[in-house]
């Protein structure tokens, strides 16, 4: 992977993350807008957790990180803490591998 | 920059702390993975440094390493970061405020992770010290443990066999479940997910996530903040509480993880 194309990487994911805080400056946004975007952003995290439980390399992720994830949700309802969410949704989906779910 | 760590509450202190450690062992194996894949160990670092987006790494070396062009490696990894466009927007607030430096480098820190802590935080005062603070905490780990793991370059193992790929979305749950607490963001996050999960078939990498926005229909006759109707279940309460979070609001599952026909 040669400089230029990392380099390339570097400034197309800058440009994204920059235009938000850069267009903030120069146009004051409503605080309705401000709840939209935090609204769009909290939809894009939402629409994150289902793909990234679901889905991996175009297919179906497999149930262990499925089952994990879904024990995550029980638990963040119940108001479990949120190490024991994370390190409960890990664990699970380890065993379930260990013993022979994909 | 001392304020900005003394307005994290110790809740989000452990969940930072906890991020890192996640991020940290993700980055070990991301660093290995490149050098093992017969990477120069500066290209991993590098990458790291300047791009600092976990699965737009993963995506680029991956392309390049099962044979890819180092277009589609660059073009793939972009196209995953375009959600950090409107993720710019949603924080923006909170990296404003100083000079054209520390506008550059909060913009560097903008990723999934820290835009879920910012923006459900509840007390618009801590808001920007949550961001900083995991922001920077994270840069560190991340790149501490990619710079290891391609120094190390031994195969550090498969981070699968220890159901971190389960963690990324877990973390985001804590976070992000509790601030559906409206039920037209409920109603937006579940069609937003529907759409991004059903459309992974068709469209490529990165651009389901961003066609979840069209979740978003399901705010358009109100703005948001004149929501208050406390939808299909009783909201334990107020919106505006100043909480820390994670305080973990009793809330029905509002977004099923999986729809059975959502298996591509």
């Amino acid at each position: 992977m040669p400089l230029l194309a990392i380099l390339v990487l570097a400034a197309g994911t800058f440009a994204f993350r920059i235009a938000g805080p850069l267009l903030a400056g120069r146009y004051e946004f409503s605080e309705s807008a401000q709840n939209w975007m935090t609204s769009a952003a909290t939809t894009l995290l939402a629409a994150l957790i289902a793909t990234s439980a679901l889905i991996q390399d175009g297919g179906f992720a497999g149930w262990a990180r499925f089952t994990g994830v879904a024990v995550a949700v029980v638990l963040v309802l119940i108001k479990a803490p949120f190490p024991v969410v994370v390190i409960a949704a890990a664990a699970i989906t380890a065993v379930l591998r260990l013993l022979g779910i994909a | 920059m001392r304020s900005v760590w003394r307005t994290v509450d110790r809740e989000r202190a452990r969940a930072i702390a906890l991020l890192c450690v996640a991020d940290g062992l993700v980055a070990l194996s991301f660093g290995a993975i490149a050098v093992g894949g017969g990477l120069h160990w500066w290209i991993p670092v590098l990458l790291s440094l300047v791009v600092f987006a976990g699965g737009a790494q993963f995506a680029a070396v991956g392309t390049v390493l099962s044979g890819g062009s180092v277009v589609a490696a660059v073009a793939t990894a972009l196209l995953l970061n375009t959600r950090l466009l409107p993720f710019s927007f949603s924080v923006s607030e909170v990296i404003r405020g100083g000079g054209p430096l520390r506008l550059a480098f909060g913009a560097h820190l903008v990723t999934d992770e820290t835009v879920a802590l910012a923006i459900t935080e509840p007390e618009a005062k801590r808001r920007s010290g949550v961001f900083w603070a995991c922001g920077i905490a994270l840069f560190v780990s991340w790149n501490i443990g990619v710079a290891v793991g391609a120094v190390a370059g031994a195969r550090i193992g498969d981070t699968d066999s220890l159901g971190l790929d389960a963690a990324f979305p877990a973390v985001l749950v804590a976070l992000v479940l509790p601030a559906l607490n409206t039920r037209r963001i409920r109603l937006s996050a579940l069609l937003g997910s529907l759409v991004a999960v059903l459309s992974t078939p068709f469209l490529a990498a990165g651009l389901p996530v961003l066609a979840s926005l069209t979740g978003l229909v399901a705010l358009a006759r109100r703005t948001p903040s004149a929501e208050s109707s406390p939808g299909p279940f009783p909201d334990p309460r107020p919106e505006s509480s100043p909480d820390p979070c994670p305080d973990l609001s009793p809330e029905p599952p509002t977004h099923p993880p999986a729809a059975p026909e959502s298996r591509p």
